[in-house]
């Protein structure tokens, strides 16, 4: 049923339809919107039989999750930036146990400075965790994703994150198509564990493994991230027969016919880029975009094919590795070995910076013109960084760089956008 | 497209304004996507949402600079937030106020703007008249359909009986209903006062 | 204002044409809580008179932050610092926990915090205090006093751990809690403070037990007491002269302190700004929130309850009890009258197991101040 709703309703609504059996989560923004919508879901009996815990901290959510779904319940959580960093010990051991918990991330800066806006350095941070996770495009996006996450998790026994864009996705009011209670079923059989406590049959899970095993269990994690890596196109193949529109897979390419310049990205930024694919074709510039929505597992072999024909790559992201460059621009670059097509990073949008239309088509442009470097920082205001500069080798003693930044920042800037 | 920005102050209900106005917009078949500015802060702060409407997807996220349509719930915003930044030549201009343009300090405003597209609705008052809380949201979506058309008012009504149940919904379309005709009355005064 | 009419004018009555408002050094001191219970103390003679009357008080949380009007947090932080400070001649420094009050006193490059002041994380001030001392210790600055503060959800939640080490350690940290009952910075949502039929964003008023459940939540300043600490005590915002003499008796000793500070908060509550004062008033008289101290694990004072109310008297003042009163309309609610009950045992149990009713006294310390009996002292008419 098409509805006008907010993001994290959205997700709400569908998540329920998934008949999780535990939801446990900590409040933490932007993802509050999304766990208070389950909660009234359980508190009024609509979603049933389903337990929903308060917990003290994000590391007891994720704890608590590990707990239900290792007891063989279909586990769901949420959080975002600090909270997913404060449960980071138990997000590791999630996955090294192999337990298929669903978790959205509401992607959101890491402080310090403390910042409550959109970009996804939270997700980068636990790249190498062992999670899937899968980056919504649009709030449509977000709830399909979320059904095909229960299923992929469950399949392979692997943990899945769907990340999306907070505020940016989460908080805005939209156009989503929500399947029916019956549809969802159908989709999506009951769990059944690989692994689970069951007193009529023992089992004892985490024990420690020494050196002469450990590798072997990791790489086998591995190997279900390249089982996952076969099931998700199959998965979103079978979803969109089933419910009628495309979601999910490892690429969306658009307007990458003909394209000198592709632009790669992954979340709602995607959106923008596309709007300026569009304005720039219309002035002749060949580029075009290719979407990731699988970030974890990698589709390699699905970004080279995707990327073959272009001249050049830029890779538009919202995190980077301090003392370093680009994330995934790094993956996509490994994915291009051999092909000889230069990649070019552009960091965008850090803390809930705007990405204008504007900035990203000068990019590209310059990218078309072979003008880029390998490292753009866009929009990314010199004067105050010169300012900071020039002041801490000034004084020994220039305070916190937070406090000088914003001080010059607000003496300069209008106080919108 | 159609892009509106709603000004106004933390308890006010902007946020609710842009929904209501995304799920007016919707009711009559249109595409539209409605967001907060995404600050964290409390009662009595300036806080800014945005509304987009189209009549097909509308997937850019930018936060919207170049509005065709201002609404303004809390004029003491003026000397406080840049209100006017980016406004189309051709934009419309609702605020809650009775006073008029020129009195609000504003005159240069009118010259820049067509006449019959800047109006000022007692918002507050109505709201206050109608809902006994003086919330001021509802009752400005009336007043935009009305100036702009963008959506009509009746799906604005619709939205607000969505949105709220019994008596609040009823109060607050009969808030609406009253800006809508406040509105609709004072183009016809505007309308033979500047006959060009 | 009803019921505290006769309150008000008791306090204002002695002496009422002393030169009001007058400080010291006969300038005006600026009140924020004219009207109320808090700033009463501006009658009195210059010794008995709050720090927050003097001109000296640091306004360690100035003006300008951005909290919601009628902010208990806001009131108890300013109160409660610079009482520290005081105490500390100025030499001090503050850890803060993620919540209301980091963020409404620090929109950078503002800041309304005129003493030293660090944000680190959410569930982690204790242990961020504990460094900071530590580092004042190895630098031979014994001087500078460490306060660590939270909110009810740094403090009983996610910051227990820390704050358990802390006072296991017993570390030489003063601990403020500053007690709203749920999560307010993220929009309230249930905390371990919340109490039992509370709405919040993530206990709805629906269901057989609407809003937050019974038998659930954390008695903090219990379980700070059985860490076997040398100062715990409870304040609220509407006793200032109370507040301030634990806040200084805590700074008078070393290890680990623990001050449990209620304050309302009326966004969260659904209370009106003005009633931030009365409702605090409240919860202490109906018996929900005592007020006391302990040293060692023992309780040494309580403050008794001066004129005891029913429980109503406070939820009724709050919408997020709106769910337990039925409504009026036609076709509204029953209420939940055996909730509103419950509640009132909770009242009734607090009441008994610290006589906090003249009635059922036990022996206190004696009324003149000495040997803790701050509590009892403000009860007796100070204020
Ligand atoms: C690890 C982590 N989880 C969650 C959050 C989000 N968060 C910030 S403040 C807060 C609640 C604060 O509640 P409380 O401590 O009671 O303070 P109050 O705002 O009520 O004064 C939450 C959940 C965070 N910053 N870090
Ligand atoms: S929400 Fe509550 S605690 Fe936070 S600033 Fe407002 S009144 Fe204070
Ligand atoms: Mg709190």
């Amino acid at each position: 049923m098409l509805r006008q709703i907010e993001g994290s309703r959205a997700v709400a609504e569908v998540v329920s339809m998934c008949r999780p059996e535990v939801v446990c989560a900590y409040p933490i923004s932007p993802q509050t919107h999304i766990i208070e919508a389950v909660g009234r879901k359980v508190k009024s009996g609509e979603l049933a039989p389903c337990e929903f815990i308060n917990v003290e901290s994000e590391f007891a959510a994720m704890s608590v999750s590990i707990g239900a779904s290792a007891a063989g319940a279909r586990a769901y959580t949420a959080t975002a930036s600090q909270g997913l960093l404060f449960m980071i010990e138990a997000v590791f051991n999630a996955a090294g146990l192999g337990l298929p918990i669903v978790m959205t991330l509401a992607n959101r800066a890491i402080g310090a400075p403390i910042n409550i806006w959109n970009d996804h350095s939270d997700a980068m941070a636990v790249r190498d965790s062992g999670w899937v996770q899968l980056f919504a495009e649009t709030n449509q996006d977000a709830a399909d994703l979320h059904i095909q996450a229960f299923r992929l998790a469950e399949e392979v026994s692997l943990p899945v994150m769907v990340c999306m864009d907070g505020y940016v996705l989460t908080h805005a009011v939209e156009r989503v198509d929500l399947p029916g209670q019956q549809e969802v079923d159908s989709f999506l059989p009951p769990y059944v564990p690989r692994q689970v406590l069951d007193p009529s049959e023992p089992v004892s899970i985490g024990a420690m493994v020494g050196p002469e095993a450990f590798e072997e269990v990791r790489y086998l994690a591995h190997v279900r991230q390249l089982q996952a890596l076969e099931l998700i196109p199959e998965v979103a193949g079978e979803f969109a027969e089933h419910f009628g529109r495309p979601a999910g897979g490892f690429v969306r390419p658009y307007r990458t016919e003909g394209a000198e310049t592709i632009v790669v990205a992954m979340g709602s930024v995607l959106g923008t880029i596309k709007d300026t694919v569009d304005a720039l074709r219309e002035k002749g510039t060949a580029v075009g975009v290719l979407g990731i929505t699988s970030f974890r597992p990698f589709p390699g072999a699905a970004l080279r094919d995707g990327l073959a024909g272009a001249k050049r790559v830029v890779v538009v992201e919202k995190a980077f590795s301090i003392g370093f460059g680009g994330v995934l621009s790094t993956d996509v670059a490994m994915a291009l070995t051999g092909l000889s097509i230069p990649v070019s990073t552009v960091v965008a949008g850090l803390g809930g910076r705007p990405i204008m239309g504007k900035s990203l088509a000068a990019v590209f442009v310059d990218a078309d013109h072979g003008r880029l470097g390998e490292l753009t920082f866009l929009d990314l205001r010199k004067d105050l960084i010169d300012k900071e500069l020039a002041r801490m080798a000034d004084r020994r003693r220039s305070g916190p760089t937070a406090e000088n930044v914003l001080r010059d920042a607000q003496s300069v800037l209008p106080s919108l956008t | 497209m159609f892009q509106v920005r709603i000004h106004g102050r933390g308890g006010q209900g902007v946020v609710t304004a842009a929904e209501l106005l995304s799920a007016a917009a919707f009711a009559g078949g249109l595409w539209s996507q409605a967001f907060p500015s995404f600050g964290s802060e409390r009662t009595g702060a300036p806080v800014v949402a945005y509304c987009r409407i189209d009549d097909h997807e509308i997937r850019t996220r930018e936060p919207v600079v170049e509005p065709d349509a201002l609404i303004v719930q809390d004029v003491t915003l003026i000397h406080q937030v840049d209100l006017f930044a980016g406004l189309k030549p051709e934009g419309y201009v609702l605020m809650n106020s009775g006073r008029s343009f020129e009195e609000l300090g504003l005159g240069d405003l009118v010259l820049r703007l067509p006449r019959d597209h800047m109006l000022n609705v007692p918002a507050t008052e109505l709201a206050l008249k109608h809902t006994g809380r003086p919330v001021p949201n509802a009752v400005l979506l009336g007043g935009l359909a009305a100036v702009s058309g963008v959506v009509p008012l009746d799906a604005v009504r619709d939205a607000i009986t969505q949105r709220f149940t019994g008596s609040v919904a009823e109060a607050n379309v009969a808030a609406a209903q009253e800006a809508y005709d406040f509105v609709k009355n004072e183009e016809g005064v505007l309308a033979h006062a500047s006959p060009d | 204002m009803t019921d505290d009419a006769p309150a008000i004018a008791r306090a204002v009555g002695t002496g009422a044409r002393t030169t009001p408002g007058d400080s010291p050094v006969g300038q005006p001191v600026k009140f924020y809580q004219v009207g109320s219970f808090a700033a009463g103390n501006r009658l009195l003679d210059e010794a008995h008179r709050s720090v927050q009357s003097t001109l000296g008080r640091t306004n360690s949380l100035t003006s300008g932050h951005r909290a919601c009007q009628g902010c208990g947090e806001a009131l108890g932080a300013r109160y409660a610092l610079d009482a520290a400070m005081r105490a500390a001649q100025g030499r001090m420094a503050v850890v803060n926990a993620t919540g209301c009050l980091e963020v409404f006193s620090t929109p950078y490059p503002e800041t309304s915090w005129q003493i030293p002041w660090l944000h680190s994380l959410f569930g982690n001030a204790p242990a961020v205090a504990t460094g900071v001392a530590a580092a004042y210790r190895a630098k031979g600055r014994d001087d500078v006093r460490v306060v660590g503060q939270a909110g009810d959800g740094g403090t009983v939640d996610i910051g227990f751990g820390c704050l358990s080490g802390m006072f296991e350690r017993n570390d030489d940290v003063l601990f403020i809690c500053y007690d709203n009952e749920a999560y307010m910075n993220t929009g309230v949502q249930r905390s371990g403070a919340t109490p039992p039929g509370a709405r919040t964003a993530t206990t709805e008023a629906i269901g057989r037990e609407p809003g937050n459940p019974f038998g659930q939540g954390k008695d903090m300043p219990r379980l700070a007491m059985a860490h076997q600490i040398p100062y715990v005590a409870t304040a609220t915002v509407a006793e200032l002269h109370d507040l301030e003499a634990k806040v200084e008796k805590a700074m008078s000793l070393r290890g680990a302190r623990y001050i449990h500070l209620f304050v309302p908060c009326p966004l969260g509550w659904g209370s009106a700004p003005h009633d931030t004062i009365r409702l605090a008033r409240l919860v202490k008289e109906c018996g929900l929130f005592p007020v006391f101290e302990a040293e060692h694990g023992e309780v040494t004072s309580v403050s008794k309850i001066r004129r005891q109310v029913p429980v109503e008297d406070y939820l009724r003042l709050q919408t997020r009890y709106r769910h337990l009163f039925g409504s009026s309309e036609p076709g509204g609610s029953e209420g939940r009258p055996d909730i509103v009950e419950r509640i009132q045992r909770i009242a009734d149990a607090n009441i008994r197991r610290l006589g906090l009713l003249d009635e059922t006294l036990d022996e206190g310390p004696p009324p003149d101040g000495s040997g803790g009996g701050l509590s009892d002292r403000a009860a007796a008419g100070v204020l």
